[in-house]
C-alpha cells in the first residue's frame, strides 16, 4: 500500500466535492431545510395532541361557549384540539380519512359520537370522553409528576436527519460516482497507473468519511444556532459514533460500486437500499409495536445501529461503552463491505 | 538486445466473438509501430490486452525479453481512445495528481513543453478544446517517463490542423528514443508516424512491414489518369497496361517519367491528367477487397 498514491486520489476527490458548488451546497442545505421545516411546522412545541371534531358549528373554530354542551372536564383536557364542522357529512369524511380522531354531535341529548374501530387514537379519546362523564369523586392512583419537558421530537428527530443525510451522501457520493467514473473511462485511465484497487477504494472511502463528518459539523452548528439541541452525553462519544456510522455507510457504498457501468441500475440499487433504511431504521418514527419481522429486518440495517447509538448518547446520555454493541455492528458492517467490495471491484466491468 | 515488446500468438475471445485471433509480432526499441485497420478489426482489444488492462485468453507477451511483471505498469504510458478526465480540476492539478502515482515522474514543466500545454495549465479540464484534451491525455501517458508508449487512435475526433499538430508532438516523442505503439484507422497517420505497421482485419494481422515496403509489395506502380477523350490513339496501340474507369483512362506504370514521355509522344492532351501514387489504403484494399473506412 502506497500512501502517496492514496493521498493523491484523496485530494482529487476532495477537489471534486468542494468545487462542485451545486452538490456541495445541497449536502448542507438538505438536512438544514428538513430540520428547519420541522421546526417551523411544530413551532418548537410537541406534536402529540388528539383532534376532536364537533358539529354542528358554523365555523371550524370551536369556543367553550359553542361547545358548552360537552362535559367541561372533556373540554378542559390537555392535548385535545377541537375542530368544528357545520354538518355531520363534513365531519364524518374527515374522520374516515384520519384527519380527526373522534367526532361528537353537540345537539344530541344522548351524546352521540363516532370513531373508527381500528383507530388507537380514537379509542384513547373515547376513554377520555367517557371518563369526563363520570361525576367527580375520590381519585384513583397517586400522581407523580416528572419535571421538565422530556425529549422534544426535534431532539429525537435530529440524529435521524443527520444520519439519513449521511446515508444518502455516502451511497450516492461513493456508489453512484464510482460507477459513473467506470462508465466514462476515468477508472480505466487510473487502472493504467500503478494505483491498486485497494488504494483507490481507501482514498475514496477516506475522502467521503471526511466530507461526511465535515458536513455533519457544519449542519450541526447551523441548526444548533436556531434550535439549540440538547445533548445529554459526550460530544466526543457522539462524534465517534457518527464516524463509525460514516465509515460503515461509505463501505456499503463501495460495495454497491464494486461492479457495473450502468448509472440507471446503480441508481435503482441505491434507492432500493436507502428507502427501506429510511423507513425501517427509525429516522422518522419509532418501530415500537411494529411486527417482529419488521423489527428483525431493521436490525440488519447499519442505519438502525447508527441511529440507536446516536440517540442513546444524545438523548439518554449513554457512554461509548454503553453503545458498544451498536458500535461493534457498525465495525462489522464496515469490515464485511470493505472486504467484499475490494474482492469484487473491477476497474472497467 | 531483445525487442522491447514481443507478442506471441495472442488470443482474446469473448463468449461468441474472437476479437484477437492469434496475432504475433516483435517491436524493436525506438520505433513507432502501428496497428492499422478498420474499426472493429481488434486493434484496441489487442492493445488493451498487451497493456494489461484486460486479460488475454491465450498467448504470451514479453517485455524486454521476459514475461511482464508488476513493474511493467511503471514503465509504460497509455493514452486510451475513450476515457475521461477527472472533474473540477485544472490541467496542472491533473498532472500533479498523476505525478504522485509514480515513483520518478517527469516534471510538469517538461510535460508542458513536450505537449505544448503551457498556456492551458491553469485552465479547468472541462474548459479545454478537444485537441488540448488529447495533448493532456498524451502528457498523462508521459508522466512516468515511459520507455514504451501506447497510443490508441490518438488523433480520433480532431480537426486536420489539430491532428497534424499532435503528429508533430508524437514524432518529437519518438525522436527522444521512446518506443511507440499506436493504433489508427487513418492511413495518412500511419504513413506519417509509423516506421513499421501491422495491418489488422477481423482480429488477425494480415500483413506487416514498413509502410513504403508494404506499398511496394502489394501496389507497385503509379497510376496516371486521363479523360478518355484526350487520347486519340486507338487503345490497342497504347504501349502500356491500361483500363477504362468512368470515362477516364487509367494507365499504370513503374516509371512516371517514361510514361509521361510516351504520352507526350502520342500527342495526348495532359491538361486534365492526375497522377496517383499507391498508399496504405490501396494496400488494405488489395489485401481485403474493402476500404479502410468501409
Amino acid at each position: 500500500m502506497n500512501w502517496q498514491r492514496i493521498r493523491a486520489m484523496f485530494k482529487a476527490r476532495n477537489y471534486e466535492f468542494f468545487r462542485d458548488k451545486a452538490a456541495f451546497g445541497w449536502n448542507f442545505l438538505f438536512p438544514f431545510l428538513i430540520i428547519a421545516g420541522f421546526g417551523i411546522i411544530f413551532g418548537g412545541r410537541e406534536y402529540s395532541g388528539f383532534k376532536v371534531g364537533v358539529f354542528p358549528v358554523p365555523t371550524d373554530v370551536v369556543s367553550r361557549e359553542t361547545a358548552s354542551s360537552l362535559p367541561q372536564k372533556f373540554l378542559a383536557t390537555k392535548y385535545l384540539e377541537f375542530i368544528g364542522f357545520s354538518t355531520f357529512e363534513e365531519g364524518f369524511a374527515k374522520l374516515k380519512h384520519h384527519k380527526v380522531d373522534f367526532l361528537v354531535r353537540l345537539d344530541s341529548p344522548t351524546r352521540q359520537y363516532w370513531l373508527l374501530d381500528s383507530s388507537p387514537r380514537g379509542y384513547v379519546v373515547e376513554r377520555l370522553f367517557q371518563a369526563s362523564l363520570i361525576p367527580d369523586g375520590p381519585g384513583f392512583g397517586e400522581k407523580v409528576a416528572v419535571p421538565g419537558g422530556g425529549i422534544r421530537y426535534l431532539d429525537w428527530l435530529f440524529p435521524g436527519i443527520l444520519a439519513m443525510n449521511m446515508m444518502f451522501s455516502a451511497l450516492w457520493g461513493v456508489g453512484y460516482i464510482i460507477v459513473r467514473y467506470r462508465k466514462n473511462g476515468a477508472l480505466k485511465r487510473l487502472r493504467a497507473t500503478p494505483l491498486t484497487a485497494f488504494e483507490y477504494l481507501t482514498a475514496q472511502a477516506l475522502s467521503r468519511i471526511l466530507l461526511l463528518l465535515f458536513s455533519l459539523v457544519v449542519v450541526w452548528l447551523g441548526v444548533e444556532l436556531i434550535f439549540s439541541f440538547q445533548v445529554a452525553g459526550s460530544y466526543l462519544d457522539l462524534f465517534i459514533v457518527f464516524t463509525l456510522g460514516a465509515t460503515s455507510l461509505t463501505s456499503l457504498g463501495l460495495l454497491l460500486a464494486a461492479r457495473g457501468t450502468s448509472e440507471e441500475f446503480t441508481s435503482g440499487l441505491v434507492n432500493f437500499i436507502t428507502w427501506p433504511m429510511m423507513f425501517l431504521s427509525e429516522v422518522w418514527f419509532s418501530l415500537e409495536g411494529a411486527p417482529q419481522w419488521v423489527r428483525s429486518l431493521s436490525e440488519l440495517l447499519p442505519l438502525t445501529h447508527l441511529l440507536r447509538a446516536a440517540r442513546k448518547v444524545m438523548n439518554d446520555g449513554a457512554t461509548l461503552a454503553e453503545v458498544g454493541p451498536e458500535c461493534l455492528v457498525l465495525l462489522g458492517v464496515t469490515l464485511v463491505c470493505l472486504v467484499l467490495g475490494a474482492a469484487l471491484f473491477s476497474w472497467n466491468e | 538486445m531483445p525487442p522491447i515488446l514481443e507478442v506471441n500468438n495472442l488470443v482474446k475471445r469473448y463468449r461468441t466473438v474472437t476479437a484477437v485471433d492469434g496475432i504475433s509480432f516483435a517491436i524493436p526499441r525506438g520505433i513507432c509501430f502501428g496497428l492499422l485497420g478498420p474499426n472493429g478489426a481488434g486493434k484496441t482489444t489487442a492493445l488493451e490486452v498487451i497493456e494489461g488492462i484486460i486479460p488475454p485468453t491465450e498467448g504470451e507477451i514479453l517485455f524486454n525479453g521476459t514475461p511482464k511483471t508488476e513493474a511493467f505498469q511503471q514503465e509504460i504510458g497509455i493514452q486510451f481512445q475513450h476515457t475521461s478526465l477527472l472533474n473540477f480540476m485544472t490541467v496542472r492539478e491533473t498532472l500533479l495528481i498523476f505525478q504522485r502515482l509514480y515513483q520518478a515522474p517527469e516534471s510538469i514543466e517538461r510535460l508542458a513543453e513536450i505537449c505544448n500545454l503551457g498556456e492551458i495549465l491553469d485552465k479547468m479540464n472541462d474548459r479545454i478544446s478537444g485537441g488540448q484534451a488529447q495533448r493532456l491525455m498524451l502528457a498523462l501517458a508521459l508522466v512516468n517517463r515511459p520507455k514504451l508508449l501506447f497510443l490508441d487512435e490518438p488523433s480520433a475526433g480532431l480537426d486536420p490542423q489539430a491532428r497534424r499538430y499532435l503528429w508533430d508532438i508524437i514524432r518529437g516523442i519518438k525522436n527522444e528514443g521512446r518506443t511507440i505503439v499506436l493504433t489508427t484507422h487513418f492511413m495518412d497517420e500511419a504513413e506519417y508516424l509509423c516506421d513499421e505497421i501491422a495491418i489488422m482485419d477481423h482480429g488477425r494481422v494480415i500483413s506487416r512491414g514498413a509502410p513504403a515496403e508494404l506499398v511496394n509489395r502489394y501496389c507497385a506502380g503509379v497510376t496516371i489518369s486521363l479523360p478518355r477523350a484526350s487520347v486519340r490513339t486507338p487503345l490497342a496501340e497504347l504501349p502500356f497496361s491500361h483500363r477504362e474507369v468512368n470515362g477516364r483512362l487509367e494507365i499504370t506504370t513503374d516509371r512516371v517519367d517514361a510514361g509521361l514521355a510516351q504520352l507526350l509522344a502520342l500527342k495526348v492532351d495532359l491538361a486534365e491528367m492526375t497522377v496517383h501514387s499507391p498508399n496504405l489504403e490501396d494496400v488494405f484494399l488489395h489485401l481485403t477487397g474493402r476500404k479502410l473506412r468501409e
